[in-house]
């Protein structure tokens, strides 16, 4: 039945062509036959060094492209959670940066990523890990980071919900405290960087694969697409998942491991948990959204699979330890579930940089740790293609790293993927 | 839980196995370059498709090898080492 009053006025006006509804990205148009960098992948990464190859270097023909939707892979997948707190100087360096680019990047982008400052804690219950957590805290300290190891009282004052008895099978000795650790909305970051890109130039093509590359003589000339040949100066690869399958289109091989992470929320609910806890030992992890759910991860797949499947093992085994640490969540139902395909790496470090090929580069390895470094990664990625020499950040991350054995070991460091 | 064949132990949960990686054959460790060593520890095919790896039982150490569709999760094969090494390798003799 129509209402008393019908509202024609605004019926009319919602109608009317004069005010289209507004589109961060524009409708892609027909592929050009040359682009001065083509960008293979439409993730965070591959958005973001769009945004400061166009911002930085002033590089605006760039087309990037995307195999599906955008950012539909690895940055709608992870756990949104960001941390400087690594255990190598090389890493701490680099992720410092990332989070620094992160707390002004909402204002950066005019784009509202929903960042979030709630405090780290990495729990730690074995000597083991207060070892590390304690070496962790040094080497951050000495880089400036805001990072230090405190103990179950103080751990009990800050996340008064956490389960602190020692009649548990691992209770908590310790922690390693990071408060500048934030969580942002993930699909924001990707879309910020998106729209700012093709504000400035930068074409963005959807549901166009890579079907190959052309290259001569060592050199990268152009990427077929499944909207035909184009040409390219320079190319970039930043495909988390599929990155060996792309890196062999380019004739090398990688020391990557694609393996499934699995992770799901909760049904919302009220605020209660402002703080981001992980345990290393427990392979947890756990945040609760702007919407009320609670954000849960675990350890990556017990082996290598090109596959988004999850599994009930998977929530066996990270809901047991989750209980362990909340037990009041015993009724509390799971609403999504969903998996990634990580890039492992033996190092547990990425692969960025120059490749054997003339003017192709990759953007890699982003294992369990891609999310947090979405704008150094985009920063740096640009610096590089536009000089062709990788940026004093991520030198100590190409890929030569491992045939000349100088590895830069942050297994320690990465919360859960191993 | 997912089942693999175990050719010691028949059918077992997959939480029972330690995936070990693809079968690659070991060069000379006395005549190969530290390069060509470094490629053989850590640079992986990670194919996508059908691939032979190692697998072990853990509850009896069991080392064997697999093959599996890394696109589909589907173990289509498992038998013992002896099926492709046919000879034993001597690590001991290869002391620089």
């Amino acid at each position: 039945m129509l209402p008393a009053i019908l509202p024609t006025g605004l019926l009319k006006y919602g109608f009317r062509k004069k005010y289209p509804a507004f589109r961060y990205i524009p409708p892609a148009k027909e592929l050009k036959s040359h682009y001065d960098v083509v960008i293979i992948g439409g993730g965070g990464h591959a958005l973001a060094t769009a945004y400061y190859l166009a911002r930085n270097h002033g590089i605006t023909d760039v087309c990037v492209l995307e195999r599906g939707y955008l950012a539909g892979g690895n940055t709608a997948r992870n756990t949104a959670i960001i941390r400087s707190n690594y255990l190598t100087p090389e890493g701490v360096k680099f992720y410092e940066e990332s989070l620094r680019l992160y707390r002004d990047l909402s204002q950066d982008l005019d784009f509202n990523i929903l960042y979030s400052e709630r405090g780290h804690f990495t729990l730690a219950h074995t000597d083991a890990a207060m070892r590390t957590s304690r070496w962790r805290a040094e080497v951050n300290k000495h880089l400036g980071v805001n990072s230090e190891l405190i103990y179950p009282d103080e751990i009990a004052r800050l996340c008064p919900s956490l389960n602190m008895s020692d009649d548990v099978r691992y209770p908590i000795l310790g922690a390693l405290y990071h408060p500048p650790g934030s969580i942002a909305r993930h699909d924001a970051v990707a879309w910020g960087y998106a729209a700012r890109a093709s504000q400035m130039g930068v074409e963005i093509h959807q549901q166009t694969g890579v079907t190959g590359l052309v290259i001569e003589g060592g050199k990268v000339k152009g990427v077929e697409t499944t909207r035909g040949r184009i040409g390219a100066g320079q190319v970039l690869q930043a495909v988390a998942g599929m990155t060996s399958v792309v890196a062999k289109m380019a004739g090398f091989r990688l020391p990557i491991r694609t393996i499934p992470l699995q992770a799901c929320v909760s049904v919302p609910l009220k605020p209660f948990l402002d703080q981001i806890i992980v345990s290393g030992s427990l392979h947890v992890y756990v945040s609760q959204s702007s919407r009320g759910e609670l954000v849960m991860g675990g350890s990556t797949d017990p082996y290598g699979l090109y596959s988004t499947r999850s599994t009930l093992d998977f929530k066996e085994g990270l809901l047991g330890h989750m209980l362990e640490l909340l037990p009041m969540l015993g009724e509390v139902k799971i609403l999504r579930q969903w998996a990634g395909m990580a890039d492992m790496t033996p190092d547990f470090s990425p692969i960025m940089g120059l490749t054997p090929v003339e003017n192709y580069y990759i953007d890699s390895g982003w294992g369990t740790w891609g999310f947090k470094a979405t704008p150094v990664c985009g920063k740096t990625m640009a610096y590089t293609i536009a000089n062709n020499a990788p940026h004093e950040l991520i030198k100590p991350f190409s890929h030569e790293r491992f045939l000349t054995y100088t590895q830069v070991g942050e297994k320690g460091a990465a919360s859960v993927g191993h | 839980m997912k089942v693999m064949n175990c050719p010691l132990n028949g059918p077992r949960n997959i939480s029972e196995f330690v995936w070990g990686g693809e079968v690659k054959l070991m060069p000379d460790e006395a005549k190969t370059s530290d390069r060509d060593w470094a490629d053989y520890v850590f640079l992986e095919n990670n194919t996508a498709g059908i691939v032979r790896e190692w697998w072990c039982h853990m509850p009896t150490s069991y080392w064997f090898i697999a093959e599996r569709n890394t696109i589909t999760d589907e173990i289509l094969k498992t038998y013992p080492a002896s099926e492709i090494f046919k000879s034993r390798v001597d690590f001991a003799g290869a002391e620089p």
